[in-house]
């Protein structure tokens, strides 16, 4: 191996690195050591999921008939093309073609917004019909203990059995929702009423649907059909979507700078863009921003890959 | 380092031609319509190993194609094959615990809910 002259250094070479390619191989194990951390963050993630669904499949298979498959598909349709648009950028900025890797950046840029707009839409629906992430917050007075009159094998909550030894005054009862209970009275793990309730199925049936859209209650939350237990499918759908859309707006910032790194910056701007943006444009012999950028796109449209049949589809 | 083996007029990275970026995304966005399509019947408890298959099936391609991780150099393939591995580890022993223990947790309604949403359906 021989060590290039001092002269021949290419400008973008840093001075700690021998050559371009030990420079461009570096940075992209770097980038695959924080793609490895990207995988292990969502995977933790991806448990909570399997354990969830492990005891209450039908949880699951009830929440997903809340989601819009059509949105979810063309969700998962644009990343894919926005990934292959991201590709074929990458492969545009090797061969020096300046004008089709903006082209193609800006196409990738306008699916991450496509994404995010549809994601925007979906949730919104959701927190009007009064899906929100997060525990139950809010229960009709008395509809927790209704709902589960005809359940055959009727149990004491932990907090009931602590009532139910020492009732406190209309005073404390009023103040302190938090009711002293007695270290023994602590519930066993899984005793509570798992699943939906059968009688939340109701609002998928044909009259309950207009009856449930036309008479909106004031706060959805106290709508007698929702869901019982819905809201821990929500709450998983909500965390992981989640978590994917603030990779996708991290990637739409990734894809500005990139964009703006791909056009020339000109010489009357202030010194300050060349701090933020890049000192250079990509070209054949540097182009190490546009693959790294690349690779966490995929990885965001690689998350999706998995996301959308396991929550809109079974 | 047997940097000798790769040395073309470009330098650094593997070029990889449009074409294969291409077909790599319409077998994407095929496979797309395919796991819509199959989630329309029911295989019961196959239905997620079913949707698992193909969506590993394209991530694969996502991370051999548009990744470039078939022409990268192994190593990189080393640290994010480990990654998955150790993911699947944490899963899998997680779930044995879960299994073991599921007889013991209240099924509450779920098999009312199971016939609500069979009947739905049909």
């Amino acid at each position: 191996m021989t060590q290039p002259d001092t002269h021949d250094r290419p400008d973008f070479l840093q001075h700690h690195w021998d050559t371009p390619k030990q420079q461009f191989e570096a940075g992209k194990l770097g980038m695959w050591l924080f793609l490895a951390t990207e995988v292990l963050l969502f995977g933790g993630l991806f448990v909570l999921y399997a354990v969830w669904r492990g005891n209450h499949p039908e949880m699951f298979k009830f929440g997903s008939q809340f989601l819009d498959t059509k949105l979810g598909a063309i969700n998962t349709a644009v990343l894919i093309l926005s990934s292959l648009t991201m590709a074929a950028a990458v492969t545009m900025a090797q061969r020096n073609k300046r004008g089709a890797l903006m082209i193609l950046l800006s196409l990738t840029l306008a699916g991450a917004l496509t994404f995010l707009v549809i994601k925007y839409f979906e949730y919104s629906h959701k927190f009007h019909e009064g899906y929100y992430p997060g525990m139950k917050f809010y229960e009709p007075p008395g509809a927790g203990s209704e709902s589960w009159d005809d359940d055959p094998t009727p149990m004491v909550h932990g907090a009931d059995a602590a009532a139910a030894i020492e009732e406190p005054s209309p005073f404390v009862a009023a103040n302190f929702a938090m009711p002293d209970a007695e270290p023994t009275t602590i519930a066993p793990p899984a005793v509570a009423p798992t699943g939906v309730a059968p009688d939340a199925l109701d609002v998928l049936e044909g009259d309950a649907v207009e009856e449930h859209h036309a008479d909106h209650p004031v706060h959805a939350l106290q709508d007698p059909n929702r869901p019982d237990n819905a809201h821990m499918f929500f709450n998983i759908y909500f965390l992981m979507t989640g978590l994917h859309g603030i990779h996708v707006s991290v990637g739409v910032i990734m894809l500005v700078w990139l964009l703006v790194g791909a056009s020339s910056i000109p010489d009357r701007w202030p010194r300050i863009t060349r701090f933020f943006f890049l000192k250079r444009s990509f070209g054949a012999d540097w182009f190490t921003p546009v693959d790294l950028g690349g690779l966490y796109w995929h990885i965001v449209d690689l998350i999706w890959i998995f996301l959308f049949p396991l929550f809109y589809l079974i | 380092m047997s940097d000798n083996e790769h040395q073309s007029d470009h330098g650094v990275g593997h070029i990889v031609p449009i074409w294969i970026l291409a077909a790599t995304g319409g077998t994407l966005l095929v496979l797309t319509a395919v796991t819509v399509w199959v989630a329309s019947f029911d295989f019961g408890p196959a239905n997620i190993w079913i949707a698992l298959a193909i969506a590993g099936f394209k991530a694969s391609m996502v991370v051999l194609l548009f990744m470039h991780l078939l022409w990268d150099r192994p190593f990189n393939g080393v640290v994010f094959v480990a990654s998955i591995a150790f993911l699947a580890v944490f899963i899998a022993f997680t779930m044995t615990d879960t299994f073991e223990y599921s007889p013991d947790i209240d099924t509450g309604n779920a098999t009312q809910v199971q016939q609500k949403l069979d009947a739905l359906e049909q």
